[in-house]
């Protein structure tokens, strides 16, 4: 066998330039090439206060008046799966952004790229969920835009949604607002959206009675704030899972955080389905679930409030805000070992065995 | 889950490990040969578990780590062609080869997709009749019936669009490989299960007497590997060496015969580079004549540049269970799963990318990771 140095790199050297110089597929995943992106280009090109802040939506001062504006677009494939539609994604999706900053939503924009020989069975289908959307979160969509590309230069339907909401806070929400020992909850079960996606998606030939979790979580959060529970930090959790999630809070707050992976729900399809593709449950999108960091003596008066709500009646505490890590998400393992949980690196790949 | 969840039960494994406590006496090096079993040992946090007297050492056992990079640039060569559809596992796209990734090679218009099995590809070529289906078949004893029944079925349906890129390495030899080495630091083996499915342990038996070294054939949940872990070390305190099956539920010792003899029909045995060790006589596998058709590297006469590999990855002694992959100034630094240097850093299997991904982080500055510790050490 051959070992040590025996040749010397040259040109060829394996060793990929610093950055690839071409957009690829995992710069859209949630993960740290996206983060990558966003460093290196996107936040030098239009740095300012409201966005260097990287919360799930900007605050903006009106005259007084708090408001947090935010924008999302929903590129999913295929656009109508089990549990929902690309419809009620946009819609949730930006009601759920300005959510995690304590607002309640005041009107919604929808722009619609739409591919030549679309059917419009499929458009009725899509915009109708939007409207079920819209109402459930209480919000209206009160301007929008339309374009129209050749066949072959878009998927059926690409839609951008924005949203304004009036903060109804006046509680900081958000990754600096995080103390030691705070409490860590999640909303419910983890990955249905994910793998309810995959389930669909051709060549998998797997499917199950599993559907997106797709949901609006103005109405839970609305209620935690009525109630006047202090809320520290609240996050979705969508592409990249509750792993990117913590990783990216703890990274924004300057925490370390501790999650017990026994505590986590999983569905026994999502956990199955998971074991099939050799994905993670950690690491697998949610469009209708949230983490929230609350002090040690509001969790309980918080759990209560969240049981209430169907769309986080499975909520539970996973964990807390540690000491002595900063930036690092640690993780006990199921058998009671202790690991790092890392942020998603790139797509999540299926293994070869 | 049944079958799964209760070899992952949290007070068994406190049980076992206690076990094992018991009958440690002196330190011992174990070396777990597949890549899934370091996988599950890291992300669960298993060596925080077991004494500090009972050294792991992770394996040659992740197909994506060993194949070699003049492979994975044929592989972007033939999928850069506009004729053909490429097809591979999802884990093999972001492996470097010497410029590029298949990933890379995707995002600069070639139809790469991920499959689940060769015969998804296989049918993919029976719908496309116009394209070149190219299916990656990377890995070891345990793809290889599937490789080769996907092959088989295209001969005999005469699927004549559908060919495979074969890069097949098998596991004794490698062991024997590791063994022979005079810094060879393991003392007991715990054999790859799945690996063991398909082609038994027979094979194992004369290397366990000729070097005397004990080989656990054993699974891959937390339970398995404490218990592999048991096994081999009893073995090595009574001064034994012989093979044990602790996966007894998928493994017989004849293995899967008929999976064996498909295997046999489609595929010969060469000698065969493995990435980072070198050339390992008898211990990879490639079409036999009359099947050749169906091989991509003659389908398409690509001719690939011998490549030089970064002189700074230690992979191969990592490979190799010599070096862990904190050893490696690279390591978290230069090299992460994001832009590896070598192949180790990119799959979930490879023994860097699960200490990047698991282990203890202990220090950081200005958000850069600069040291980083396996979990429990």
């Amino acid at each position: 066998m051959e070992n040590g140095p025996k040749r010397q790199v040259e040109l060829s050297c394996p060793l990929p330039l610093p950055a690839t110089e071409r957009i690829l597929l995992a710069h859209g995943g949630g993960g740290r090439l996206m983060n990558q992106l966003l460093e290196t280009i996107f936040l030098p090109a239009f740095a300012n206060p409201a966005l260097l802040a990287r919360h799930d939506g900007a605050l903006l001062n009106c005259e007084g008046t708090r408001l947090a504006m935010t924008t999302d677009s929903y590129v999913v494939h295929p656009l109508i799966f089990p549990g929902g539609t690309i419809g009620d994604l946009a819609v949730n999706g930006t009601v759920n952004d300005l959510a995690m900053c304590g607002a309640r939503p005041l009107g919604l924009s929808a722009g619609f790229i739409l591919e030549e020989g679309l059917e419009l069975k499929t458009l009725r289908t899509v915009v109708e969920s939007m409207r079920e959307a819209a109402r459930v979160a209480g919000v209206s969509v009160v301007t929008g835009d339309t374009k129209v590309v050749d066949k072959g230069k878009g998927d059926g339907i690409f839609i951008n949604t924005s949203g304004v909401g009036v903060l109804e806070t006046q509680q900081p929400i958000g990754p600096a607002s995080i103390r030691s020992g705070d409490a860590v909850l999640i909303s419910g079960d983890l990955g249905s959206h994910g793998i309810a996606i995959l389930s669909v998606r051709e060549g998998l030939e797997f499917e199950g009675a599993i559907k997106s979790d797709t949901a609006s979580l103005w109405p839970p959060v609305r209620a935690l704030i009525a109630a006047g529970v202090e809320i520290h930090c609240l996050r979705d959790l969508t592409r990249g899972g509750l792993a990117s999630a913590l990783n990216e809070v703890a990274t924004a707050g300057g925490v370390g955080i501790a999650v017990d992976e026994a505590a986590i729900p999983t569905t026994e399809v999502v956990r199955g389905g998971c074991e099939i593709m050799g994905l993670d449950p950690l690491y697998v999108a949610n469009e209708g679930r949230f983490v929230a960091f609350v002090p040690e003596r509001e969790a309980d008066r918080a759990l209560t409030i969240l049981r209430e709500h169907s769309v986080s009646s499975g909520v539970v505490r996973i964990g807390g805000v540690v000491e002595g890590q900063p930036r690092i998400v640690t993780l006990r393992s199921r058998v009671g070992g202790n690991r790092v949980l890392d942020m998603l690196s790139g797509e999540p790949l299926p293994r070869i065995c | 889950m049944k079958f799964l969840e209760e070899y992952r039960d949290r007070q068994a494994v406190g049980q076992l490990a206690q076990a094992i406590r018991r009958i440690v006496t002196r330190p011992w090096t174990l070396m777990e040969v597949c890549g899934g079993q370091t996988h599950t040992i890291v992300k669960t946090g298993l060596q925080d578990l077991l004494p500090d007297t009972i050294t792991l050492v992770h394996g040659p056992g992740c197909p994506v780590c060993v194949t070699p990079l003049e492979t994975i640039d044929r592989a972007i060569a033939i999928a850069s062609r506009r004729e053909v559809i490429f097809c591979s596992f999802g884990d093999m796209l972001r492996v470097p080869g010497s410029s590029k990734c298949l990933f890379d090679a995707k995002a600069e218009g070639a139809d790469v997709r991920i499959v689940y099995s060769p015969l998804d590809a296989l049918q993919l070529a029976r719908r496309h009749p116009d394209r070149q289906v190219v299916f990656f078949a990377v890995g070891f004893e345990t793809t290889a019936p599937a490789n080769a029944m996907a092959v088989w079925q295209a001969a005999r349906e005469g699927v004549l669009n559908f060919s495979l890129l074969v890069s097949h390495v098998l596991v004794p030899p490698a062991m024997e490989a590791i063994l022979n080495s005079p810094n060879c630091r393991v003392q007991a083996f715990l054999a790859a299960g799945h690996v063991c499915t398909v082609m038994g342990f027979e094979q194992y038996e004369p290397l366990s007497s000729r070097y005397h070294v004990p080989i656990v054939v054993t699974g891959f949940e937390p339970l398995d590997l404490l218990e592999g872990v048991q096994l081999a070390v009893a073995q090595l305190e009574d001064g034994r060496a012989q093979v044990e099956n602790q996966y007894a539920r998928a493994v017989r010792r004849s293995g899967n015969r008929p999976a064996q003899q498909r295997i046999s029909e489609v595929f010969e045995i060469i000698p065969c580079t493995w990435r980072g060790i070198g050339e390992i006589p008898a211990s990879g596998l490639r079409l036999r004549p009359a099947y050749r058709f169906f091989a991509a590297e003659e389908r398409f006469h690509i001719h690939v540049e011998p490549v030089l590999e970064s002189s700074e990855c230690i992979a191969g002694l990592v490979l190799q269970g010599q070096r862990k992959p904190q050893d490696c100034p690279a390591f978290g630094t230069r090299c992460t799963p994001e832009m590896p240097l070598g192949a180790p850093m990119v799959s979930s299997e490879g023994a860097c990318a699960a200490y990047y991904h698991y282990g203890k982080r202990t220090q950081e500055a200005g958000g850069t990771v600069v040291s980083i510790t396996a979990a429990g050490h």
